[in-house]
């Protein structure tokens, strides 16, 4: 979290997990870069497993959701496969991930760019959702 | 009945197996996937018979809810979720009776297998785990041994399926011909069960 994070207010978190911790860090950067100059929602990438190999740790996961939450829900971002299957399981457990965590139906770098634009203009955890999700419907041709 | 000691030897017995077979299930997963199935199973595996020794749980369903998180925790492939649900899921469904009869274990898997299928979102035929276990919990009722039989049929007979889940999804039909790694785990699972079951 850089000193520009907004931390007095209340901000919707994003958590990017990818199976990759550079494809992880490099959406994040990428997403904080584009939500524009000014402050912005706390992320972090929880990428690759713990020996910095390809894969997902249920650990970075609950780590990178504990470090953005700042009581506004938690928006998680994941790629495919395993990541995906990985936060489900956690989201099942109950009390591995803060409240108000959700996955987010969304394309990965489109969803996160998104996800970080509203979420550091104050929207609500459902709005972020949203706007993530819709990053779908973005067409190129 | 079953009480808590036999089910942390059916997770050793897990354990062993993959030990044994973890260069096999690498090899099944590397045509059509990315070639870490045993080598992640077997470091689930020894994390969760390091975790029963330590914890000691008392219950059956506490040995397979705790089984199943350091499954979820450890693993790092879709396989830790996967097998983590299914221990998990089926260790709650057990409750925390001291001991639990054949019924009760036949249905708490059946638990334990229908949250795989709706995490997973895999149904019988798609190439999955789900293909081992759902014959499996079928033949429960019967006996250990036709389970196992059951599992092994199942695993066996993925190998002409098309994969419709996971990364051998993308292989479309160049993932015909080859035996599921997941299947082929799953009756691993199922095979440790009926060996300290006695069947």
């Amino acid at each position: 979290m850089s000193d520009t994070t907004r931390d007095d207010e209340k901000l919707v978190g994003i958590v990017l997990v990818s199976h990759s911790a550079a494809v992880a860090a490099a959406v994040a950067e990428l997403a904080t870069g584009l939500a524009g100059g000014g402050p912005t929602a706390p992320v972090a990438p929880a990428g690759g497993d713990e020996d910095g190999g390809l894969g997902t740790s249920s650990e970075l996961v609950s780590a990178a959701a504990a470090a953005v939450d700042r009581g506004a829900g938690v928006a998680v971002l994941t790629d495919l496969g395993s990541a995906v299957l990985t936060v489900k399981a956690l989201l099942a457990e109950g009390d591995e991930l803060p409240p108000d965590t959700r996955l987010v139906d969304a394309p990965f770098v489109e969803g996160a760019v998104a996800a970080v634009v509203t979420a550091s203009a104050g929207a609500d955890l459902a709005t972020v959702e949203a706007a993530a999700a819709e990053a779908y419907t973005y067409r190129k041709v | 009945m079953f009480d808590a000691d036999f089910f942390r030897r059916w997770m050793t017995a897990t354990a062993a197996s993959v030990e044994r077979e973890a260069e096999r299930l690498t090899a099944l997963d590397s045509p059509i996937g990315d070639a870490d199935h045993g080598s992640n199973l077997q470091r689930g595996f020894r994390a969760v018979v390091e975790t029963l020794e330590k914890e000691e749980p008392g219950t059956p369903g506490a040995v397979l809810t705790l089984a199943g998180r350091r499954l979820i925790s450890t693993v790092g492939g879709a396989s830790g979720p996967l097998y983590g649900t299914l221990l998990r899921r089926t260790g709650k469904a057990l409750g925390d009776a001291a001991e639990v009869g054949g019924q009760d274990l036949a249905e708490a898997l059946r638990t334990g297998v229908d949250a795989v299928r709706q995490l997973g979102g895999a149904a019988p035929g798609d190439k999955t785990m789900v293909d081992a276990l759902v014959p499996a919990v079928d033949a429960l009722g019967d006996s250990f041994a036709a389970a196992r039989a059951a599992a092994e049929q199942g695993a066996l007979a993925t190998a002409p399926l098309q994969a419709r889940k996971g990364r051998a999804s993308y292989l479309g039909e160049r993932s015909v011909g080859h035996q599921d790694p997941g299947a082929t785990s799953s009756a691993l699972l199922i095979a440790a069960l009926a060996e300290v079951a006695g069947e």
